[in-house]
């Protein structure tokens, strides 16, 4: 569905915008993370790291109450907010730490925007599926665990695969972590949500995709937040995880493919779905998949659209100070 | 990097006066990844005053007319794609204000086919960077396909000057010598006469950027032309003598 022309192209989106300096670190990331991909021990070892550790399996939790709130037959909440850390992220970053300690690397850089010196003995950990190849493939590889256990346990849990597949959408780790198990289940629908902030029409939003146009930004070819004269602009969101001009080159080529509806949902339907998820099965969300919680009315006016699987892909007590203050809860 | 204060045209005629052979006009832009400190502040100002490749071409079309110079834009990639007109206008706009070439510090080779497309039939180079990182393979088969002249980055990092240059910087133009007959420049962090000295024997040209920024941010706002004229001059005379 999506031409893969050459590796870490998703038909126009994705390759690798960077200086010279750079060029053979990557290629050397490339070929390290392939080697560990193909050796079992590697595998072993970072599943018993996520299982020992990151405390993988996450539950997949029936939400009856949030269901009948939103019109919909069943809601099951992938629980990413049960894994170590209260997030997704921790998924990714096992596996990249393991690479790089499998690469002889000494040190992490881990985005802060840091400079290119100690290429040679540094490793630069990336946190979602963005920048320049290998980084967004490889990044989905270790996300993917949640959609293979999702997928399972679905048909376990309805003895069918789900109608719709949710998630937010940032740069793009959680979604595609969940949506890749499901990609060629052609049944299945597959929802992005970005962040709308104030709205699309203000100008004032995280949605690159829903408000965003083709650019180059951070390594990689995708759709950016950008004015005129192609400079990059200044992103809103209540949600800092999901607050970046940028998205997962893999998404821009989903969305462009059809295979992904991507939509935007306000600061304000955030909120309130934070405060519906919590009051109705009383599971805390992280405001990111808040976002992903806000859609799911609008999923429900599709009468196809019965059994919705939802990643929830972090807890929102970090969240605690924000929604007090914005007054959902008193 | 241009302004609003009609300052540049006189800057780039200082940098002319100099002895500056060729001139290498910045283009701003939001995300200057490969950039240290200096040019990232020169480019947030030029920002602030809403500085567009537009107005970039414009004032190289000024000097080109007025002085013949040779003038190359840097830039990165996104403001070049989202030119009016896309890389074929741009192209073909710059060709027009009779710019020489490019460099697009964030387009490696593999990614280049598409600007060399543009550029190519306008008869614009595009100036491929090349680093001590660059293992022989690459440069061997890279590096016969550059135009115009082969830019050699001296150290592993971000733009910025430094008091000392790499201690390899001979080695490694050497290896990539070995692949061209087009002149080699070196850049990154050259800020003094004794760089230039020492690369007397190794490279045809030397680049400077963040020196020649820090020259004109360190003088007097009247007298910052005349400061980067003296700068030049010192940098032009080590590489003569």
């Amino acid at each position: 569905m999506i031409t893969k022309t050459r590796p870490g192209r998703y038909g126009e989106f994705g390759g690798q915008y960077l200086p010279e300096t750079l060029m053979p670190a990557v290629a050397e990331l490339e070929a390290a993370w392939l080697d560990a991909r193909a050796d079992a021990e590697f595998q072993r070892e970072l599943a018993r790291v996520l299982r020992d550790w990151v405390g993988r399996p996450t539950p997949l939790t029936d939400a009856p109450r949030l269901a009948s709130a939103v019109g919909l037959a069943r809601v099951l909440l992938k629980r990413e907010d049960l894994a170590h850390t209260g997030a997704h992220k921790i998924n990714s970053a096992v596996g990249q730490a393991l690479l790089a300690k499998r690469m002889g690397k000494r040190r992490i850089v881990a985005e802060t925007g840091a400079g290119q010196h100690g290429v040679a003995s540094a490793y630069y950990l990336l946190g979602s599926a963005i920048g320049p190849h290998p980084y967004p493939a490889m990044v989905r590889d270790f996300q993917t665990v949640i959609g293979r256990e999702a997928r399972e346990q679905c048909l376990a849990r309805l003895g069918d695969l789900p109608d719709v597949v949710v998630a937010c959408v940032g740069g793009g780790s959680n979604a595609i972590g969940i949506f890749s198990a499901f990609i060629d289940d052609a049944n299945v629908k597959l929802v992005g949500v970005e962040a709308g902030g104030e709205g699309i029409a203000s100008g004032k939003h995280a949605a690159s995709i829903v408000g965003g146009s083709v650019g180059v930004l951070h390594g990689s070819r995708t759709l950016v937040l950008q004015d005129e004269q192609g400079q990059i602009r200044e992103t809103h969101s209540v949600s800092a995880g999901l607050d970046y001009p940028g998205v997962g080159p893999e998404h821009a080529a989903l969305g462009q493919a059809g295979r992904v509806r991507y939509a935007a949902r306000t600061d304000r339907e955030a909120l309130d779905a934070f405060a519906l998820l919590s009051r109705t099965e009383g599971i805390i969300p992280a405001l990111e998949p808040a976002h992903a919680i806000a859609e799911l009315s609008a999923i429900a006016r599709d009468a196809a659209a019965q059994n919705v699987l939802v990643c929830l892909s972090g807890r929102g007590d970090k969240d605690l100070e924000i929604v007090m203050r914005e007054g959902v809860i008193r | 990097m241009p302004s609003h204060e009609a300052a540049t045209s006189g800057l780039l005629r200082a940098a002319l006066d100099g002895g500056a052979d060729v001139l290498e006009l910045g283009v701003p832009f939001s995300d200057p990844l490969a950039d240290g400190a200096t040019v990232q502040r020169a480019s947030e100002i030029a920002l602030r005053q809403g500085i567009s490749l537009a107005e970039c071409l414009a004032e190289a079309a000024t000097i080109v007319r007025d002085r013949d110079a040779t003038v190359l834009l840097m830039g990165y990639a996104n403001p070049f794609l989202r030119y009016r007109g896309g890389l074929n206008g741009f192209a073909s706009d710059a060709a027009h204000a009779g710019v020489a070439g490019i460099i697009v510090p964030d387009l490696p080779s593999e990614e280049s086919a598409e600007f060399d497309a543009a550029l190519d039939p306008e008869g614009l180079a595009r100036i491929d960077l090349y680093a001590p990182t660059t293992p022989d393979e690459r440069l061997a088969r890279l590096v016969p396909r550059a135009r115009g002249f082969v830019y050699c980055v001296s150290l592993t990092g971000v733009t910025g000057a430094r008091r000392a240059l790499g201690a390899d910087v001979a080695e490694f133009v050497g290896r990539v010598r070995r692949h061209t007959s087009l002149p080699i420049a070196v850049g990154f962090g050259i800020s003094a006469p004794e760089h230039v000295a020492s690369l007397r024997s190794v490279a045809d040209a030397v680049v400077v950027g963040s020196a020649a920024l820090d020259a004109v941010s360190a003088a007097h706002a009247d007298r910052r032309a005349e400061a980067l004229r003296a700068f030049v001059s010192s940098l032009a005379a080590a590489g003569r003598a």
